[in-house]
């Protein structure tokens, strides 16, 4: 790990008692969803992380629980560093706080992590969906959304389907 | 059989109305302006010199829904664009064509999942299906004459609407 990193992080683990793990030169810093906005704060006030690069969520259904990662990815222009924070959230009734009050950027990305993942944002300020039609149901990304295949037409079917196909009318 | 022969001395042809209505209407059929996806790349290849749809009397696409009689679906309809392409399809005046072009306008090809309608039929009526990913341009070219062979088949009684 970087030497700037490592105060960096031996800084988060003192405050937040958190853990992290490292993955081929990337570093992981494990924060509770009471705490993240703090820790943003921190990061983007005292050690020049201005940038989140990334904001994204991950599935871990059903190896891990809780299911869910919620990744912060954080870029520090001015030290050449990068961290990545990641919040565990719970699938019963997944919720994380709002981070547009510390990156303002984080406003869309909270709201495809509604869309997607059923991930709920509390007290974001527009919370819309943004990339799904307002009549989607379910949540695509998530290990559970059913895949929706459509019966495909092949040769011996292809009357089958045709006759209960719904058809545009005129 | 070219007009020509028909004229004879005295300038005259004969013909059937119905000949007529749908001859004028497939010479000069003018696409809406508009793309999806990648078939869209191809369908500019089609109109562009190198191919020149034009040959056909397609040169003008139209902006406008209101003033093209042909909708050419290039690409992949996402459910989110679906209520526009409809609101588009509709605001055409009759007498109105759609080419689905491609296998993701026809059948959605290899994305069969939650993000895409399963075939443009399901919100327009389509008249020629084009297979290809993307199509060549002489695909969709020869789409378009074959539409133009379905439309010079046209009779009047099929088309009054009840």
């Amino acid at each position: 790990m970087d030497k700037k990193l490592e105060t960096i992080v031996q800084a988060l683990q003192e405050k937040f008692s958190t853990s992290f793990e490292e993955y081929s030169d990337e570093v992981h810093v494990f924060v509770n969803p009471e705490s993240i906005v703090e820790a943003l704060t921190l990061l983007r006030d005292k050690y020049d992380f201005e940038l989140l690069s990334a904001m994204t969520a991950s599935d871990y259904y059903p190896q891990m629980l809780p299911r869910f990662h919620v990744i912060y990815q954080l870029t520090s222009l001015a030290k050449n560093l990068s961290v990545q924070l990641r919040v565990p959230v719970d699938g019963a009734e997944p919720k994380i706080p709002t981070a547009t009050g510390v990156y303002e950027v984080a406003n869309w990305r909270e709201r495809e992590l509604m869309d997607m993942f059923g991930i709920m944002v509390d007290g974001h300020p527009d919370p819309r969906k943004i990339l799904l039609p307002d009549d989607q149901e379910g949540f695509p990304l998530r290990k559970d959304f059913p895949l929706g295949y459509e019966e495909v037409q092949f040769t011996f079917n292809i009357d089958d389907i045709d006759l209960r196909k719904n058809y545009a009318k005129e | 059989m070219g007009v020509e022969q028909k004229l004879g001395d005295m300038g005259i042809v004969t013909t059937k109305l119905e000949d007529l209505v749908n001859w004028s209407r497939t010479n000069a059929m003018w696409p809406m302006l508009f793309g999806l996806a990648c078939c869209a790349i191809e369908m500019m290849a089609a109109q562009a010199s190198h191919y020149d749809m034009s040959r056909f009397g397609m040169e003008l696409m139209r902006a406008s829904p209101r003033q093209s009689d042909l909708m050419i679906v290039a690409g992949r309809v996402s459910r989110k664009m679906a209520p526009v392409l409809r609101r588009l399809y509709d605001q055409m005046p009759e007498p109105k064509w759609v080419i689905a072009m491609g296998d993701c306008a026809s059948c959605t090809g290899v994305f069969n999942n939650y993000a895409l309608v399963q075939g443009v039929d399901e919100i327009v009526p389509v008249d020629v299906y084009v297979a290809g990913c993307p199509p060549r341009p002489e695909a969709l070219i020869h789409g378009v004459v074959t539409l133009y062979e379905k439309v010079k088949g046209d009779k009047f009684k099929d088309l009054v609407k009840e």
